[in-house]
């Protein structure tokens, strides 16, 4: 795998200086340079310092290869052997927001998503995956899961990954409601939050690329609640899952091996400016979009003679 | 003209005071500067008056009548808790601030920009932040610290100002933490130990910005006419590990990561300060998007990982150097002699010190690939050009002078400007003049 951090730059941007600019006095030759409108900052973005391991965002290529050989691969082809179609619709260059259905204790799809853009993609490139700020808090997670290229889901954040940088973002508007429902509810998508992504999506007219992911409830199915223990250790969530919390936190890896179906559905484009200032327009396409993953996930589990093979 | 040419700085005795006046000494174009402080200047100045006045407004806009200041500039902000009390930080950063403002406004003032430095802490650290700040992004919550407190209302007060006196530029530099081999901040003290203490289970992300940038930046803003706010930030943040081990430093995860205050307060007591919206910062971290000054032709010297490595450049030199170098003694009287008397040889004076001050030879700049960057040997500096003020003149202006000068001096000036600056049009143009001449056709 070429560098992640290499990858990310695989647009042209600007050098970290422009020629001949270093031993002059700071500003005095671009004074001249032609003032872009205020939003098209893009070729003002840092460029890639190659001696470095970690991108801007704290992603750590080093971490990510390390997890991946460990642990990634192995649940990718070995336990959750995933299948993968439409992987087509994932455009190659340029930024698209990614948008899935979300379930588990310890969410597997959002690794699995990642690692089948890695391994099936003609052009494999990373992909952001939006988190809740919650993990920014809390002491271990802060640390590792910036570095597994994990970014906070603040609208912010995601437009600068979209637009500024073209990358690719992994969202999921369900957030924590998907992750907490139980396994009784499986595969019944919750609300889409307000349409946020929608708009952002909208906003940088980056296309959206609905995704299901089937396997997942039951690799890591939720049967109950345990509030006391939430409480207790700051967790945004404390599950009884098979594995959690008798075998402690490593016990949230403890996956059921289910089959995984991946599928990537035709994407969104968004061809005009100012589109997310359209409301109803931004709702209309939340709905749409949580209306096809619902429709093709339903399809999925028709199709779908055992959950473990 | 947007350029400043007579400008008051508030604050010279403090280390940006100073280093700006310095700056600004070596720019021609600046007629002069005055520097206010209640404090004797820290640093060597040459033309820099010095006005021992604290923050009334009332002597201040004296001061700014008489010497009919265009330009005021404000680098007095405390940033750092750990420097003073929190009442005087309030009073130099609230009340003084807004004491400025007003010797700065009113009927008849001459003032038409006022360049504010201001902090990054006015975005604070919190949980929910985006991994970038933009100058157009509120803090997401109120001011935690007295400091951030200072910061958001002195902003406040130079925007309402601003809003107040649309014919004044107001320029507000948001700079993140600084480094340096010569600014003093609780994070070089920080850097300074012999491992670095963190939050257990954090490694927030860090932006830093070189001492040189941000001189440059208030000089770059004084020449430009930039109105509002804008962030002061290097290029690349880096996660808070990265940092220590650029520092070649072993880190040492021992503050809690519940009840870091209190962690804090035993540490205070053993000698190490670490005030709280660092504590912040080692928490959840901070990024700035900096690309609003970069979009305005502005160029940082140094990366935060440039900056980094100049910071364990100089704290690996710091032991063998300590109490070599002397520092600077502020004398009333010296100052008043040098400036004033009619013995002086100005000119003499000047050009002896300019060399003994001369700025320390900047190191070969390294780029992004790791190779050292062919800077180009320094030519033999070539002959004073025939016109003068010539490298201050555009392409155009040039020509335009051109049929007022003798053919020597044409000769001379293509000469001087095929081995500066090598313009194709300027160069051509006085080839033409020169053979009209040679032909006889002289217009």
């Amino acid at each position: 795998m070429t560098g992640t951090i290499a990858a990310m730059a695989e647009r042209a941007r600007t050098s970290l200086r422009p020629e001949g600019a270093a031993g002059t006095d700071n500003g005095v030759d671009g004074r001249n340079l032609p003032v872009p409108h205020e939003g098209d900052l893009r070729r003002h973005l840092a460029g890639v310092e190659p001696e470095r391991r970690l991108n801007d965002w704290g992603r750590s290529e080093r971490v990510e290869n390390a997890l991946d050989k460990l642990l990634a691969d192995f649940f990718y082809r070995y336990w959750f052997r995933c299948e993968v179609e439409g992987i087509e619709n994932v455009p190659a260059t340029g930024g698209a927001m990614l948008v899935s259905n979300h379930s588990g204790a310890l969410p597997p799809d959002a690794a699995m998503i990642s690692k089948a853009v890695k391994e099936e993609h003609p052009h494999p490139r990373p992909v952001n995956i939006t988190v809740e700020h919650f993990f920014k808090g809390y002491p271990g997670f802060s640390m590792l899961i910036p570095k597994l290229g994990c970014v906070a889901a603040h609208p912010a954040n995601v437009h600068r990954l979209l637009y500024d940088e073209e990358q690719l973002v992994l969202v999921f508007p369900e957030g924590r409601k998907g992750t907490e429902k139980l396994y009784k509810n499986r595969y019944r998508l919750r609300r889409f939050g307000r349409g946020g992504f929608v708009e952002a999506a909208m906003r940088a007219r980056a296309p959206i690329v609905p995704v299901c992911v089937v396997g997942a409830e039951e690799a890591a199915p939720i049967f109950a609640h345990l509030s006391p223990l939430q409480k207790m250790t700051g967790l945004i969530y404390a599950p009884l899952t098979p594995t959690f919390p008798h075998f402690g936190l490593l016990g949230m890896l403890g996956y059921l091996p289910a089959k995984f179906h991946i599928r990537f559905l035709d994407p969104i484009y968004f061809d005009e400016d100012n589109l997310d200032e359209d409301k109803s327009l931004v709702q209309t396409v939340a709905h749409d979009v949580r209306a096809r993953i619902q429709e093709n996930l339903f399809e999925m589990l028709e199709e779908r003679e055992s959950v473990w093979f | 003209m947007a350029s400043s040419r007579r400008v008051l700085v508030t604050g010279l005795s403090t280390y940006w005071g100073g280093r700006l006046a310095q700056a600004l000494e070596q720019d021609p174009e600046i007629d002069v500067i005055i520097g206010v402080d209640s404090e004797d200047p820290t640093r060597e100045l040459d033309r820099t008056e010095f006005v021992r006045v604290s923050t009334q407004h009332a002597l201040l806009r004296r001061i700014v009548e008489a010497a009919e200041i265009d330009t005021v500039v404000d680098t007095r902000l405390v940033v750092d808790s750990t420097t003073t009390s929190s009442r005087s930080a309030h009073e130099n950063n609230v009340i003084g601030t807004m004491n400025i403002l007003a010797a700065c406004s009113g009927p008849g003032c001459k003032v038409r920009k006022l360049v504010f430095k201001s902090s990054a802490h006015f975005y604070g650290t919190a949980q929910d932040d985006p991994a970038f700040f933009t100058e157009s992004m509120g803090r997401p919550h109120p001011p935690t610290t007295s400091i951030e407190r200072d910061i958001v209302d002195a902003e406040a007060a130079v925007n309402e100002f601003a809003e107040h006196n649309p014919d004044t530029t107001v320029t507000v530099l948001r700079c993140t933490n600084v480094l340096g081999p010569d600014v003093r901040t609780s994070h070089t003290a920080l850097f300074s130990l012999p491992a670095v203490p963190m939050i257990l289970g954090f490694d927030p992300r860090y932006q830093f910005v070189h001492e040189d940038d941000v001189v440059g930046a208030l000089a770059h803003v004084l020449r430009s006419d930039l109105a509002g706010a804008y962030n002061v930030a290097a290029d690349g943040v880096l996660a808070f590990s990265e940092v220590v081990g650029l520092l070649g430093k072993p880190y040492l995860p021992i503050l809690p990561p519940w009840g870091t205050g209190i962690a804090a307060t035993v540490l205070k007591r053993a000698g190490l300060r670490l005030p709280p919206e660092m504590l912040g910062q080692l928490r959840f971290g901070r990024g700035l998007d900096n690309r609003k000054l970069k979009a305005t032709g502005f160029v940082y010297r140094y990366t935060t990982r440039e900056t980094v490595m100049k910071l364990a450049e100089h704290l690996r030199l710091a032991p063998i150097l300590r109490g070599a170098q002397e520092s600077f003694t502020y004398e009333r009287e010296v100052e008043d002699f040098l400036r004033w008397s009619p013995h002086v040889r100005n000119a003499a004076v000047k050009g002896e010190r300019e060399t003994a001050a001369k700025p320390e030879p900047i190191e070969e700049p390294i780029l992004a690939s790791g190779e050292p960057v062919v800077v180009a040997e320094p030519e033999p500096q070539p002959e004073e050009p025939p016109v003068d003020h010539y490298d201050d003149l555009e392409a155009e202006e040039v020509i335009s002078l051109l049929g007022s000068l003798e053919a020597s001096d044409l000769a001379a000036l293509r000469d001087y400007e095929r081995e500066t600056r090598a313009r194709e049009s300027v160069v051509t143009a006085i080839e033409a003049v020169l053979a009209r001449r040679a032909t006889g056709s002289r217009p």
